[in-house]
C-alpha cells in the first residue's frame, strides 16, 4: 500500500452566479488594479489516500469528489495529484 | 522546551560571564512582561528562583489581563452584596435568583486588542468566551448583547474594523444558536486605533444547577474536554522559542500574540455536553479555559478549593507536534472546559463527551498540596518516574497575585457639572438664528450614533429560541421564560462622551441609564455587571481616571439598590493618538414579573396623552447635539440626581403592574426630540406636543439630561398616573397628543424667543416633520456611513 | 432530528407540541425513526454548516431511515438547514446558495401560499399570507432555469416570498419553499417555529403545524376506515 496526495478544486458551475466572485471583482477597484475580470470563487481540498496503487487512490478521490466534496448541481471540480507521500507505515 | 537545554543568555553577554548571584537568564522575566520588582515578588512566594516554565506561566497570569493587578484593589470597594444574589464577583459569572427555582446568569467581558488585530476572530472568540463563563455555571446562554465602539466611519480601516466585528459577532452567536437581542454602535475618534468589543451574555438556569468553579476532593480527576491544544494566543512568551533573542526586544513592546481562531460548532457542542454533564450531575467543579488557558483553570480551581492539582503534561490533547511545555500550559486555544470529576464518575463523563464528539482525556488530578504542578515523562520514558518541571502555589498564581496600587493624579483641567440649584446660564443654544430645530432633528436622526442600526442588527439572528419578544432598536430587550409568565429585560450602556469631560458622571450617567432603559419597561433591574475599559494604568492621569470611575460606578450602585455582581477590566486602550475616552460600559439585567404586563416604547392610538416624567437638566456638554452645533465654553455635562432616579426605579415597574402606560421611553441620546421621534416612527404614529422652554431651546430639545422618560396614557387613566407620580415625587407634565402623519413640537415660554425671535411671534420655530422623513434619514444613517454591508 | 450543531431543535418541539402533536427528538445516529408520521428536520448549522450547509449531515446514519419513510410517503419538513439538508440529500430538488447580500440576514417575511392542497397548507385560510421571520447567510434557491420551468408546472413551488418584505436573499423566482414530487416532503427557509405564539411577533407558523396534524390525523383515520 501507498499513500498518494491530492487536491481537489471545487468550483461554481459555468453559468452558476457567483456573487463572492463578483464580490472580489468589485472590491479590485479600491486597490487600484486594472484589467482583472471573471473572478470566480471556489474551494480546494487537499488529502492523502492510501491505495494498492495510484489509479485505485484516484477513483477513491473521484467518488468522494463527486459525492461530499462538490454539489455536483451547482459546482463542478477537478482533481490534481500531488504524488506519492511515502511508504506507508 | 526542557529545563536541561543551556539556559539563554542576553544577546551581548560575554560567554560565561555574570555573577553568580544573578538568574541565569537576566531579561528572560523582562522579555515575558515581568518587572524587576515582579521577578523579586516571584521569588518570596516560591523561596527560590523560577526556572523558565515557572516564569512563563507567572508571566500570564500576573499579566494585567490576567490579574487584575491595576484594578484589584479598586474594584473591593464596589458594593456586591444584595437579596438573591447566588454568586458575585469572583465566580465566572454573577447569577441572581429570580423565583421558581431559578436564577439568571449574566456578565459582560471585553475582548479589546485581539478585534485591532484581526476583528472577525477577535469578536468571535470574545462571544464564545463570554459564552462559556455563562455555561461554566450551569446556565444554558439565552441572550447575547455587544456593545461596540469604534472611530470615525469616515475613516476605511473603521469601516473594516466594523465590518469584521459585525460578522464576527454573528457569525459565532448565529452558529452557536444564542439570540443576539441587544448592544450599542459607538463612534468616537479615541476608539479610532483601540476599538472596543464588549460582549454582555445572559443565561438561565435553575438553582439546583448551580456549578462553581472550583476543584475540591483530592484524588478527584482533571478532565479537559473540548477542542485540542494548539498555539493559540501565544505571545510574548514565544520569546523562549525564538532564537533570535534580540529581535525580540523591539522596543516599542507591541508583541503580535498568535490570532486565536473560534470554533461556533464546537462550542455548540461544549455547550449541550457541559449542561448534559451538570444536569447527570457527574461533576465536582467546572472551569472554562479563557486567558492563560491551562495554567489559569487549574490554578483558579485549586485556589478556590484550597486544594492543588498536578498536570500531566504528556496526557493533554494537541492539535500541532512539537510543543513546548509552557506552549501547552498557556495555550489560549478556545472552546476548551477543564471538568473535576470522581473517579468513579469518569466513564460516564467520558461517554457523554464522546456522544458529542468533544475529544476528552483525564490530564491531572486533585492533590492537597496547595500547588500547580506540571509533570511528565518526556526524555524518561513511559516506566520511569515522571519529572516536576513546575511547581507554584496556585494562590501565588491567582488570589495572592501581584497587586498594585498605581498612583493616581488628576489632569490639570477637569469639567464638573454645574452644583444642584446652581443657576442655570442662559445662552442661546440653536447654533445660528432662524436654525430650524426640525432640520436638526433630522440630522440627528441620520448620526451615525443614533441612527437605526438595522445595518448591524440584520446581520444578527435575534429570534432562534422562540423566547424574544423585544430585540434591538429598543432601549432593553425582552426574553420570556417558557412555562412562567416571567421574563427577563435585559440592556448595556455607557456614556464615553461624558466620562472624557468627567469619568466620576460617566460611569453615574450610564449606570442611572441602563436601569432606566430595563425599568421602562416595567422590569426590576436585579444586579449590575460591568466592564471598565481604560488607557494605560502606569500613567497616574489615567489611573485617576479608573478611580474616578470606579467611584462613580460604586456610588451609583449604592444609591440605586443594585449590586455589582461581577465584571471585567480591560487596561492599556492606547495608541501614539493617546488614550480612549474613559468608557465604563454596564450591562443590567431586570425581571418582568407577568410579560403581559410589559410597557412597550412606541405610540400606540390616537388620543393617547403624551407626558414628559422628570425633568430638563442644564448642560449640553457631551451630547451628540454638542458634537454638531458645538457649545459654549463654560457648558457642562448635566449633573446626575440618583434619588430622582431611585424614585423612577420605583414608580415605572408599579405603573406597569397597574396598567396606567400605554408606552415609556427613556430619554437619552439626542434628548427629547428624538425620544419623541423614535417613539413616533416606531409605532408608525404621530404626535403633536408643546414643549416648554426655561432657559435654551436647546437644552430642552436635544439635551441629553437624565431622569427623563416621555409616557404615553389613556385619557381615563391621566389623574390615576399623575397621583402615582405625585407619590413618588415625580414631576410629571402633559405635552401633547398621539396622532396623525406628522411630529409637530412647539416651543412655548420665556425661553423660546431665540431662533425666530426677528419675526416677533415671540415662539422658536416649530418642529414639523413627516413620519415618512424621519424615518428616512433614520434608517439611512448607518448605509450612508459604512457603505453596503458584506 | 437533531444533528450536531443544530440550534432550532426545541424550538420546532415547542412549536410541534403547541399545535398538538406528540414531538419527541431524535438523535442523528438513532437507527429508526420510532415510527414518526412526520419528521422535522430543525434549523440550525449542523456541523457547523462546513464545507457546504447541509452537506455532512445529509450522510448521518438516520438519514437512510428517513429516505424510506420519504418513499413510503411519510411526511418530512425541513426548515431552514433543513432544507438545506434535504436538498444535498435529494429529497426535494435545488440547492441552496449564499445569500445574494453575501451576508447572513434576519428579519420578518411574507409568504404567498401558492398550493392549499397539500398536507403542508390544508389549513391555510384562502388568501392568507403568513408571516415569519427568517435568519440564513445561504438562502438563495437555485435550480437550472428549464428545471424551474418543470418544477412550476408540476405544482412545487410551495411558498414564494411576497411584497412588501419582498425576497431577502435573492432566490431564483422568489422561491421560498418547494415539494418533492410525490408531495410529502417540503423545505422551507422561513421559520415557522419562530412564529408560534402572538407573543412573539406572530402566530401564522402555527397554520403550517395545524395543517400537518390535520393530514396525518386524516390518513390515520382513512386508514383505520
Amino acid at each position: 500500500m501507498t499513500t498518494y496526495r491530492f487536491a481537489v478544486s471545487v468550483m461554481p458551475k459555468e453559468g452558476i452566479l457567483d456573487p463572492q466572485g463578483r464580490a472580489v471583482e468589485g472590491s479590485l477597484g479600491h486597490m487600484d488594479l486594472d484589467g482583472i475580470r471573471d473572478v470566480r470563487v471556489g474551494r480546494r481540498v487537499e488529502l492523502s489516500v492510501e491505495a494498492v496503487d495510484e489509479s485505485a487512490a484516484r477513483g477513491v478521490v473521484d467518488r468522494l469528489a463527486g459525492e461530499l466534496l462538490a454539489n455536483p448541481l451547482i459546482e463542478s471540480w477537478s482533481v490534481e495529484t500531488l504524488g506519492p507521500v511515502g511508504a506507508a507505515s | 522546551m526542557s529545563l536541561a537545554e543551556p539556559p539563554l543568555h542576553e544577546v551581548g553577554d560575554a560567554p560565561g560571564g555574570g555573577e553568580a548571584d544573578l538568574t541565569p537568564e537576566p531579561a528572560l522575566h523582562r522579555a515575558l512582561g515581568l518587572t524587576d520588582h515582579e521577578l523579586e515578588e516571584i521569588r518570596a512566594r516560591l523561596g527560590r528562583d523560577p526556572n523558565d516554565l515557572e516564569l512563563a506561566m507567572f508571566s500570564v497570569m500576573w499579566s494585567e489581563h490576567c490579574s487584575y493587578k491595576s484594578s484589584r484593589s479598586l474594584l473591593r470597594t464596589l458594593p456586591t452584596a444584595g437579596e438573591g444574589v447566588v454568586a458575585g464577583p469572583g465566580e465566572n459569572a454573577g447569577v441572581v435568583r429570580i423565583g421558581d427555582g431559578l436564577a439568571v446568569a449574566f456578565k459582560l467581558e471585553s475582548h479589546n486588542h485581539p478585534s485591532a488585530v484581526e476583528p472577525y476572530q477577535g469578536a468571535a472568540t470574545g462571544v464564545g468566551g463570554i459564552l462559556r463563563d455563562i455555561f461554566t455555571m450551569g446556565a444554558r446562554p439565552i441572550a447575547i448583547l455587544d456593545a461596540l465602539k469604534f472611530g470615525d466611519p469616515a475613516d476605511a480601516r473603521t469601516r473594516h474594523l466594523v465590518r469584521g466585528v459585525v460578522r464576527g459577532v454573528g457569525g459565532y452567536g448565529n452558529c452557536v444558536g444564542v439570540p443576539t437581542v441587544g448592544g450599542e454602535l459607538v463612534f468616537h475618534p479615541s476608539y479610532a486605533s483601540n476599538p472596543l468589543v464588549n460582549v454582555m451574555a445572559v443565561g438561565l438556569l435553575d438553582e439546583r444547577d448551580l456549578t462553581r468553579a472550583a476543584a475540591p476532593g483530592p484524588g478527584n480527576l482533571a478532565v479537559l474536554f473540548g477542542s485540542t491544544t494548539g498555539r493559540d494566543g501565544i505571545g510574548g512568551a514565544s520569546v523562549l522559542a525564538s532564537a533570535t533573542f534580540g529581535e525580540s526586544h523591539s522596543a516599542d513592546g507591541a508583541k503580535r500574540p498568535t490570532v486565536q481562531v473560534g470554533d461556533p460548532f464546537a462550542e455548540k457542542l461544549l455547550i449541550e455536553a457541559s449542561l448534559e454533564l451538570i444536569g447527570e450531575r457527574l461533576l465536582e467543579g467546572l472551569q472554562d479555559l479563557g486567558a492563560a488557558g491551562i495554567t489559569c483553570a487549574t490554578s483558579e480551581t485549586a485556589d478556590r478549593a484550597g486544594t492543588g492539582i498536578e498536570v500531566d503534561l504528556d496526557a493533554i490533547p494537541r492539535r500541532e507536534g512539537g510543543m513546548a511545555p509552557f506552549e501547552v500550559m498557556i495555550s489560549e486555544s478556545q472552546e476548551r472546559m477543564l471538568a473535576i470529576v470522581r473517579p468513579e464518575r469518569l466513564e460516564a463523563v467520558l461517554g457523554i463527551c464522546r456522544r458529542w464528539g468533544l475529544p476528552a482525556a483525564v490530564v491531572g488530578r486533585v492533590t492537597d498540596d496547595g500547588d500547580v504542578t506540571v509533570v511528565s515523562r518526556q526524555g524518561v520514558g513511559e516506566s520511569g518516574t515522571p519529572r516536576e518541571l513546575a511547581r507554584i502555589p496556585a494562590r501565588a498564581l491567582t488570589s495572592e497575585a501581584i497587586v498594585y496600587d498605581r498612583e493616581a493624579r488628576p489632569p490639570t483641567h477637569i469639567r464638573r457639572a454645574p452644583a444642584p440649584g446652581a443657576p442655570e446660564l442662559p445662552h442661546d443654544g440653536l447654533p445660528e438664528r432662524g436654525m430650524d430645530p426640525g432640520a436638526v432633528l433630522v440630522a440627528l436622526l441620520g448620526d451615525p450614533n443614533l441612527c437605526s442600526r438595522a445595518w448591524v442588527t440584520t446581520q444578527y439572528d435575534a429570534t432562534v429560541g422562540t423566547d424574544t419578544v423585544e430585540a434591538n432598536e429598543r432601549a432593553a430587550a425582552v426574553v420570556r421564560i417558557k412555562g412562567s409568565r416571567k421574563a427577563l429585560v435585559m440592556a448595556t450602556d455607557a456614556n464615553a462622551r461624558i466620562g472624557l469631560i468627567d469619568p466620576y458622571l460617566g460611569a453615574v450617567t450610564a449606570v442611572a441609564e441602563c436601569a432606566r432603559n430595563v425599568a421602562v419597561s416595567g422590569a426590576r433591574p436585579l444586579g449590575v455587571t460591568n466592564c471598565l475599559n481604560f488607557g494605560d494604568p502606569e500613567r497616574p492621569e489615567e489611573s485617576w481616571r479608573l478611580q474616578e470611575a470606579v467611584r462613580g460606578l460604586g456610588d451609583a450602585c449604592r444609591a440605586l439598590g443594585l449590586p455589582v455582581t461581577g465584571g471585567n477590566v480591560s487596561l492599556y486602550n492606547e495608541s501614539a493618538d493617546g488614550a480612549i475616552a474613559p468608557t465604563t460600559q454596564i450591562g443590567i439585567v431586570g425581571l418582568l414579573d407577568d410579560i403581559e404586563q410589559r410597557v412597550g416604547p412606541a405610540f400606540r392610538a390616537a388620543g393617547d396623552l403624551v407626558a414628559l416624567l422628570g425633568e430638563t437638566v442644564p448642560g449640553l456638554a457631551g451630547s451628540i447635539y454638542a458634537e454638531h452645533a458645538g457649545t459654549a465654553p463654560d457648558d457642562r455635562p448635566p449633573d446626575v440626581d440618583l434619588t430622582r432616579e431611585t424614585a423612577l426605579l420605583a414608580f415605572l415597574p408599579e405603573a406597569a403592574t397597574r396598567g396606567l402606560l400605554r408606552s415609556a421611553q427613556d430619554v437619552s441620546g439626542g434628548g427629547l426630540a428624538m425620544a419623541l421621534a423614535e417613539c413616533a416612527m416606531w409605532g408608525d404614529i404621530g404626535a403633536d406636543v408643546q414643549v416648554s422652554v426655561a432657559s435654551a431651546p436647546a437644552a430642552e430639545l436635544f439635551g441629553e439630561g437624565p431622569g427623563r422618560v416621555v409616557v404615553t396614557v389613556a385619557a381615563d387613566h391621566w389623574g390615576d398616573l399623575h397621583a402615582l407620580a405625585l407619590r413618588h415625587e415625580l414631576p410629571l407634565r402633559r405635552l401633547g397628543t398621539v396622532g396623525g402623519d406628522r411630529l409637530r413640537i412647539t416651543l412655548t415660554g420665556e425661553g423660546a424667543t431665540g431662533a425666530a425671535e426677528g419675526r416677533g411671534a415671540g415662539v422658536a420655530d416649530e418642529v414639523d416633520e413627516s413620519l415618512a422623513v424621519l424615518r428616512h434619514a433614520w434608517q439611512a444613517g448607518l448605509p450612508r456611513a459604512l457603505g453596503k454591508a458584506g | 432530528m437533531v444533528f450536531p450543531g443544530s440550534n432550532c431543535d426545541r424550538d420546532a418541539l415547542h412549536a410541534a407540541r403547541l399545535a398538538g402533536m406528540e414531538a419527541e427528538l431524535l438523535w442523528h445516529e438513532d437507527p429508526d425513526l420510532r415510527g414518526s408520521d412526520l419528521v422535522v428536520l430543525p434549523g440550525g448549522f449542523a456541523y457547523g454548516d462546513y464545507l457546504r450547509a447541509g452537506a455532512l449531515a445529509r450522510f448521518s446514519p438516520v438519514m437512510g431511515a428517513l429516505g424510506d419513510h420519504a418513499a413510503r410517503g411519510g411526511l418530512v419538513l425541513g426548515i431552514c438547514n433543513g432544507f438545506q439538508v434535504l436538498a444535498e440529500a435529494g429529497l426535494v430538488p435545488g440547492a441552496l446558495l449564499r445569500n445574494a447580500s453575501l451576508r447572513f440576514e434576519h428579519g420578518w417575511v411574507r409568504l404567498f401560499v401558492a398550493r392549499h392542497d397539500t398536507p403542508f397548507t390544508r389549513s391555510v385560510p384562502d388568501g392568507a399570507e403568513l408571516r415569519l421571520p427568517i435568519a440564513h447567510g445561504d438562502g438563495c434557491y437555485f435550480l437550472p432555469e428549464s428545471e424551474l420551468d418543470a418544477l412550476e408546472a408540476r405544482g412545487g413551488v410551495l411558498f414564494r416570498y411576497a411584497h412588501p418584505e419582498g425576497n431577502p436573499n435573492g432566490s431564483a423566482r422568489d422561491i421560498a419553499g418547494v415539494l418533492n414530487e410525490q408531495g410529502n416532503v417540503c423545505g422551507l427557509m422561513p421559520h415557522p417555529e419562530r412564529a408560534s405564539e402572538a407573543l412573539l411577533g406572530s402566530d401564522d407558523g402555527m397554520l403550517l403545524f395545524r395543517s400537518l396534524l390535520e393530514s396525518a390525523a386524516t390518513r390515520l383515520a382513512g386508514m383505520a376506515a
